[in-house]
């Protein structure tokens, strides 16, 4: 495990190889060298705050993640990429136990978080999400007040500082303090979608949680909110793990700096096929299947 | 207007679009379902024509304040408001609390499969079980096994079972129709069930929980026959003054009523009609005002 990031891939997976030339450098469109540059810094070696072993996911019959294993160094920014319905997403809701919700769902293998598994018996999924907050799809404020909003999850986990110092912190490092410091009173549903999303992640802020997983949260975005939302990421990064789904290879080329490939396998199971620094996988990716999704020959 | 096939540049031969026939049947079903609107409201009107126009010269004071009397002049229905005010809102606080807490168990808590299926299944059956059998069921248990007797508590027990199916099915429409992303925000920050139900869900679902309420209120108010037999169709002079009191309420009052040989009295049943119906249209007045209230709180 000497990489930041390692993968196992299942040996039958391994012997459907594609044709390809494995040490073409793939030419992908809109991302330029520089966009690698600022990715490059994360070649010391960190501790893994997240584990995967042997991950499998169930729903009922549906046997829909398929054997993944995967290493997520600390305060860095891993992104999962893939296909529609290749299980990315469902590897990330497994990390917070926001599956626990789906009652079809069942989980085997093994999330050791700090090596603690998630899903053994006596861990409180409660404790777990407090620890792991999720950002979704969907830009999802409560329909209260942008300072209630904040203030919500930080007051039923029992924060006892104060509570005006705590919302004022979490939106600056959210990058939405001086766009709504007048109005804290108002609905969060009064701001615009990418305001929104900022506050949602403020909102997860608040908590004060270690990992922070989004679920493509800039899917239902405008160009100009995406980028406020990247740059974010990348200064959240010194003090969190963050956990990125997306669909837009670009965004990952921009902000992560490990990503994992997740494809489906040949009954439709989602697999992880490889993983590694953003650079390598976007430039030089072991796999033919890698290079085809990135270069955009399928997907 | 016509647009032929030379100046499109479409083939007409593949197509018959019968583009004439087309909203010629489309117009057929729009004057069926207009027809359909007119065949109730024209009856409607003629049914409130039909006690208003007995009734309207009836309507006094007298009928509002008076207890009944053998004298029509003097008569009035003052206990049967009272009682049935009570009625209202006795049943409708039980079956609010029995109600919505059965439907944030089935919806909340307890698995989805063929059960709670089965529970669902029986609950919207009870919907629609004669209410005489409910009458039947609260003399038995009300009135004579627990020796609450005919009294005010008996019918307002008797009522929230009756209106009990009815509030557990919408308000479980109500619960389910708050958007998962609400619950999934509110999980994601770390809060239990219990907080997510009573902070997101609850107060997202208030106002369609008060529609049911205030829709199985007014199903309630109308009621004759359960109370018939629960409250005894005896003529109550006073309003009623504590739970175990005897009560009267205004459906069968009029019941009453209308059963006299003397003329005057079938206006005055007409008149209590008018009476009835105008509390009732209070009553979902204030509904509507609850909700509007309600919702503009919670938007999402």
């Amino acid at each position: 495990m000497s990489d930041t990031l390692t993968m196992t891939m299942n040996p039958t997976e391994s012997s459907t190889h594609l044709e390809s030339n494995h040490d073409a450098v793939v030419k992908i469109p809109g991302i330029s060298a520089q966009a690698f540059q600022q990715v490059q810094k994360s070649t010391t070696k960190k501790n893994s705050v997240l584990e995967l072993k042997d991950l499998n996911v169930h729903y009922g019959n549906f046997h829909a993640v398929n054997n993944v294993n995967l290493s997520i160094p600390e305060k860095s920014i891993t992104a999962f990429i893939g296909p529609s319905g290749c299980g990315k997403s469902t590897v990330l809701r497994c990390i917070n136990r926001m599956n626990d919700l789906i009652p079809s769902a069942r989980v085997d293998g093994e999330i050791l978080y700090h090596g603690q598994d998630v899903n053994a018996r006596g861990v409180d999924p409660v404790e777990v999400r407090r620890r792991i907050g999720m950002v979704f799809q969907r830009p999802n404020p409560f329909p209260k007040s942008i300072y209630e909003n904040v203030a919500w999850g930080a007051r039923i986990n029992g924060y006892k500082g104060n509570f005006d110092e705590l919302v004022e912190a979490s939106l600056v490092r959210a990058a939405l303090w001086d766009e709504v410091k007048d109005k804290l009173k108002e609905s969060g549903l009064g701001l615009s979608g990418g305001q929104q999303q900022r506050l949602c992640i403020a909102r997860a802020l608040a908590t004060n949680p270690d990992v922070i997983l989004l679920d493509e949260p800039a899917s239902a975005l405008d160009p100009i909110s995406t980028l406020k939302i990247e740059d974010l990421l990348r200064e959240l990064e010194s003090e969190y793990t963050i956990v990125i789904v997306t669909h837009n290879m670009q965004q990952a080329a921009r902000v992560s700096d490990q990503t994992v490939f997740y494809s489906l396998n040949e009954n439709r199971q989602g697999i992880l096929v490889e993983s590694g620094p953003t650079q390598k996988m976007f430039t030089r990716p072991d796999d033919p299947r890698t290079e085809g999704y990135i270069s955009g020959r399928f997907g | 207007m016509s647009l032929d096939a030379k100046s499109t540049g479409l083939a007409t031969s593949v197509y018959s679009p019968r583009i004439g026939t087309r909203q010629f049947i489309g117009k057929v079903w729009r004057w069926i379902f207009f027809g359909s609107t007119a065949l109730a409201i024209v009856l409607l009107g003629l049914l409130l024509w039909s006690i208003i126009e007995p009734g309207w010269s009836w309507l006094s004071w007298n009928l509002i304040a008076n207890p009944p009397s053998r004298i029509a002049e003097k008569a009035g229905m003052n206990p049967a408001i009272w009682g049935s005010l009570w009625i209202v809102l006795g049943s409708g606080i039980g079956a609010f609390v029995v109600g919505l807490g059965t439907a944030i168990y089935l919806e909340e808590y307890a698995a989805k499969g063929r059960f709670n299926d089965f529970i669902q299944t029986n609950i919207a059956n009870l919907a629609g079980v004669p209410s005489i059998v409910y009458g039947l069921l609260g003399l038995l248990v009300f009135v004579d096994l627990l020796h609450m007797g005919r009294s005010l508590i008996a019918g307002c027990l008797t009522m929230a079972l009756l209106i009990l199916p009815v509030v557990v099915i919408s308000s479980r429409e109500a619960i389910r129709a708050v958007p998962s992303s609400l619950r999934e925000a509110s999980y994601g920050l770390g809060a239990t069930r219990w907080q997510t139900i009573w902070h997101h869900v609850l107060p997202a679902a208030f106002p369609g929980v008060l529609t049911g309420i205030i829709l199985a209120m007014s199903r309630a108010i109308g009621e004759t026959a359960p109370l018939l037999v629960v409250g005894g169709a005896s003529q109550v002079l006073w309003k009623p003054d504590g739970l175990f009191s005897t009560f009267m309420v205004m459906p069968l009052q009029i019941y009453n009523w209308t059963g006299r040989p003397q003329e005057e009295f079938e206006h005055l049943a007409a008149a209590a009609i008018i009476v009835l119906m105008i509390i009732l249209l209070l009553m979902n007045s204030v509904a509507i005002g609850l909700r509007q209230h309600f919702s503009k709180k919670a938007r999402w």
